[in-house]
């Protein structure tokens, strides 16, 4: 269930939030005016509200909200940390800890629990000041199972329909109450007979008092057609098993309806009583049956039911056929393993190493040339290559799931908005890295909440503005150049220009006087504290969030753009690797260094000849089929020397350098006699032939919709790459996104192309107002 | 020795060394590796350094400080190699076939890791014991004071004991930080 693994998830992070809150909590004793540690608090306290909340659990909501309120206050400087603050934060972070073990263990917080709740909400209402939030005291969602009795009905005649429930454990949870629909059956019809299968109800410790264990199988009497049945369980149809069988149904149908019982090895006469296909009666009195003819022949229970001719043959295969898959399915279910994720790191780094002496060995086998060798490293090469691509398929999973959490998420936040908001899903089977969608349901989650809550208009504006009435809200993810892109979109009003920059000056994030583009306004809400809406409500408003999503987007090696149009709507685009260990590259070489572009950008390679040079004027772009092409020279970005001309002083000289290690495709210059460069001076065509690697090339690589060039002196073709994070002390370089080790055992560096541009676009830019200025000063 | 580092690597930094002294008392003198750059002679700690290689396939990372000579692979690890002797402002030195990379392994307070020290030749290890160094001078080591754990005596000569917790500070080594630095002044000019 994917709610099951959510709600695992939720325990998880806020766990981990918990002991973020308790570390910075205990830090802030010492620097009371830290802001960084207040916010992180904060956010702590934040994303535990609102996640309990996707998950209804709405004491720990009504819990955080007050605590989360006094924090604000801290925040906006209207209060200060005291180390008594402090202490009661402390105690808020425990019973924090509590609800959320409660949680974790299925229970229902008890009444010391409570007490301990609202004693906490009192200490911190003081914190508070006159006007107290509307926060009421911890709620206890009183839900109770009902239990329904097996009524007696007058006998199961064939003219009634046949109704089989089996609701999902969530149900409850999902503020769906089986007993209702039930209810609601009685009117338009009549429930002649129902049944309640209690099969999937647990021992008494491990029951979940907010599960729904129950099915029913409901024999129902009505003169409503079988959509008017169906419209009846329309909310819960996909939270539950719903079979409607007409009345004189057929055997067969009675067949699928025993196939698709649940799974528990019922006894096969309890199957056929709860189809209603045969009465207690008449399976008491087929039992006894059985008994006595024990002595003689101890005949199956089927072959008794079939002989006293109570139920049809092939009803009996049926049911017996669902005995039969009931212990198959056990079996294949042990099948199955959960491995740590730790573990599968470490298989995946080892075949990472596995690449890279793979591709090692077959540098040497190229070396030696000889056929066997060449066909065995070939052979290796290939199983390695599917080796990895297995590998990398353990880690990834469907988008999907992430999504579906967010129909609840839509559900709740639009009623509490009071707006009637829909969700469009897309692109759920896009596959990506599972340590990426681990991470990206707190982001989605903020901006999901955002489009919902400053996004989408109120009615009133929106029929005012021609729109239909209910807002949308669309996710949708889709793979393009090596990345995924996630896309978060409403039809609200979009973001509006004045209102952000307003706020942006006030909060004097930006001057006056400034003369921002659209795209630069945007990435404003991106800046902490940052909120445009007035109040503060339970959802958003905060201006926590944004930030925090751009942060956590970044971590993951992502980008966020936003695309908004006032009036029409806003698309957030999130863009993130497919996978954080292995990537295709391409090697180039520029002097006498290597670098990988990882495969997915390039788009083509084209030949910068000198005619371009000039034609470019000594501007760094070329034209490409009619476009214009704006180019990188990474030598000079670099700063990267010619490699040395030969390798001649090298042996003469005692210096000792092979620093500029790897390999040259052109000629080796140990080859090269004296003769031979002779000849190579009077003939300059033939020296053009035997150096091809003069020639600059450009790589063309797309990203994000834009095309680049970078030039570079060689092309070194594919290599599989495994990536070595740059570690600490590389970690702020601009334009290298990590290393990688080839096969001649070197490291190479992988370009990070969109920081590559944004490093040159900067410098250019800096560049060019430095002149303005110059040029106004004179 | 091994297991008692990395007990060691989880306190905090002081904690350590004090034990890691007492350690040593009761094991015998505290060793040090001594190693040349250019005519002057320094000594780390035998404790910090995992091994000694071969100076060679220096993979330059460009846009870094130039005390960054680059990053070596390192059985499978990308290990950055900085040199010594430009981090002490010295001028960069030819390699010769003498050149060596020490690995120490390096400790901070997000944990330890690997990095290769450029030094143009090691010496030897030698034994040196704790009332035959001095702390170091307020001045006239052309080296920052807080890099010199002591100056130790050999053979009637001083050497510099370095830290290379100090020296080799992920805070400072970093290339953010140093871009930073560099930056700095660029934009007041």
């Amino acid at each position: 269930m994917n709610l099951d693994d959510a709600l695992q998830t939720f325990i998880v992070e806020a766990g981990e939030l918990l002991e973020q809150m308790e570390e910075a909590l205990l830090r802030i004793e010492q620097t009371p005016d830290d802001a960084d540690t207040i916010n992180a608090i904060f956010r702590a306290a934040h994303t535990i509200k609102g996640s309990a909340g996707l998950f209804g659990f709405d004491h720990v909501v009504a819990f955080t909200h007050v605590a989360e309120s006094v924090l604000d206050r801290v925040r906006s400087d209207e209060l200060r940390i005291t180390s008594e603050l402090v202490a009661i934060f402390l105690s808020v972070r425990d019973h924090l800890g509590a609800l959320i073990a409660h949680i974790a263990d299925g229970k229902e917080p008890d009444d010391d629990t409570h007490r301990t709740s609202a004693e906490l909400v009192t200490k911190l209402r003081v914190y508070l000041g006159p006007p107290a939030p509307a926060s009421s005291q911890a709620l206890v969602p009183a839900k109770q199972n009902g239990t329904v009795e097996t009524q007696a009905g007058d006998g199961v005649g064939t003219d009634n329909w046949h109704i089989s429930l089996r609701f999902a454990p969530d149900v409850l949870r999902n503020g769906m109450d089986p007993l209702s629909f039930i209810r609601y059956l009685t009117t338009f019809g009549k429930i002649v007979h129902i049944v309640t299968v209690v099969d999937a109800v647990p021992r008494l410790a491990e029951l979940d008092p907010e599960a729904s264990y129950l099915g029913y199988e409901v024999a129902f009497h009505t003169d409503a057609d079988k959509t008017a049945i169906e419209g009846a369980f329309e909310f819960v149809r996909n939270d539950a098993r719903i079979r409607i069988l007409p009345p004189h149904a057929k055997v067969a149908d009675y067949k699928r309806l025993i196939d698709e019982l649940p799974q528990e090895e019922l006894r096969l006469g309890e199957i056929l009583i709860l189809c209603g296909t045969l009465t207690r009666t008449e399976l008491n009195a087929a039992l006894s049956h059985q008994t006595a003819l024990a002595d003689e022949t101890l005949s199956p229970i089927g072959e008794v039911l079939v002989d006293q001719k109570l139920v049809q043959p092939q009803v009996v295969a049926a049911a017996l056929e669902k005995q039969k898959q009931v212990k198959e399915h056990k079996a294949t279910e042990s099948g199955l393993i959960r491995v740590n994720a730790e573990k599968l790191d470490v298989h995946i780094n080892l075949i990472g190493e596995l690449i890279i002496a793979s591709a090692g060995a077959s540098l040497i086998a190229q070396h030696t040339a000889m056929p066997e060798l060449l066909e065995a490293s070939a052979r290796l090469s290939r199983l390695v290559e599917e080796v990895r691509d297995s590998a990398l398929t353990l880690r990834m999973v469907e988008i999907g799931a992430t999504f579906n959490r967010f129909q609840r998420v839509v559900r709740d936040v639009s009623v509490d908005l009071g707006k009637d908001i829909r969700l469009e899903i897309s692109g759920a089977d896009t596959d990506l890295d599972k340590t990426v969608v681990e991470k990206i349901g707190d982001p989605l989650t903020h901006l999901v909440r955002n489009s919902m809550d400053h996004g989408i208009e109120p009615v009133e504006v929106r029929l005012a503005s021609g729109k239909p009435a209910h807002g949308t809200v669309r996710l949708n993810a889709y793979h393009d150049s090596g990345s995924i892109v996630i896309e978060v979109a409403d039809d609200g009003g979009g973001l509006s220009r004045e209102r952000i920059l307003a706020k942006a000056i006030e909060r004097g994030l930006a001057k006056p006087d400034q003369q921002l583009s659209d795209q630069e306004i945007h990435e404003l809400i991106f800046e902490p504290g940052f909120s445009t809406v007035e109040k503060v409500s339970n959802l958003s408003g905060r201006g926590v969030g944004m930030d925090v999503v751009k942060r956590n987007i970044t971590a993951l090696r992502g980008t966020v753009e936003i695309d908004s149009t006032e009036g029409v709507g806003t698309t957030m685009r999130i863009r993130l690797p497919l996978t954080l260990a292995i990537i295709d590259g391409f090697l180039v070489g520029v002097g006498g260094s290597t670098f990988v572009v990882p495969l997915d950008m390039v788009v083509e390679c084209v030949e910068l000849s000198a005619e371009e040079t000039a034609a470019s004027q000594g501007r760094d772009h070329l034209d490409l089929r009619g476009e214009v092409l704006p180019f990188i020279r990474l030598k000079q970005l670099f700063d990267i020397p010619d490699p040395p001309p030969a390798d001649i002083d090298f042996a003469a000289d005692d210096t000792f350098d092979n620093s500029n290690a790897p390999q040259r495709s052109g000629l080796p210059s140990t080859l090269l006699t004296a003769e031979g460069a002779a000849a190579l001076a009077r003939d300059p065509e033939l020296a053009f032939l035997l150096h091809p690697v003069k020639r600059e090339n450009v790589v063309v690589v797309q990203y994000a919709g834009r095309r680049t060039g970078l030039v570079v002196d060689e092309l070194m073709g594919e290599f599989q790459t495994v990536i070595r994070p740059l570690g600490e002390v590389f970690s702020g370089i601009d334009g290298i996104s990590g290393f990688t080790i080839l096969g001649s055992g070197n490291v190479a560096l992988i370009l990070d192309v969109p920081g590559l541009v944004r490093r040159v676009a900067g410098r250019e830019g800096r560049r060019n107002i430095q002149a303005t200025t110059y040029a106004m000063a004179e | 020795m091994q297991t008692t580092e990395t007990q060691l690597a989880n306190q905090s930094a002081g904690d350590a060394a004090v034990i890691r002294d007492a350690v040593l008392e009761a094991e015998g003198l505290p060793q040090y590796l001594t190693f040349l750059l250019g005519e002057e002679m320094f000594a780390i700690g035998i404790l910090a350094i995992r091994e000694i290689i071969e100076y060679g396939f220096v993979t330059e990372v460009p846009m870094t400080p130039p005390f960054i000579r680059g990053v070596i692979n390192l059985r499978g690890a990308v290990v950055p190699v900085v040199d010594l002797a430009v981090r002490f402002g010295r001028e960069a030195r030819d390699n010769t076939r003498r050149t060596c990379i020490v690995i120490v392994e390096v400790e901070s307070t997000t944990g330890s890791r690997e990095m290769g020290v450029v030094v143009d030749a090691v010496s030897e290890v030698l034994e040196i014991s704790h009332d035959e160094i001095e702390p170091p001078p307020e001045f006239g080591a052309r080296i920052r004071s807080d890099f010199i754990r002591g100056m130790g005596k050999i053979g009637g000569k001083f050497v510099i004991l370095l830290d290379v917790n100090r020296v080799l500070l992920v805070d400072e080594v970093a290339v953010a930080a140093s871009m930073m630095r560099l930056e700095a002044p660029a934009a007041v000019a």
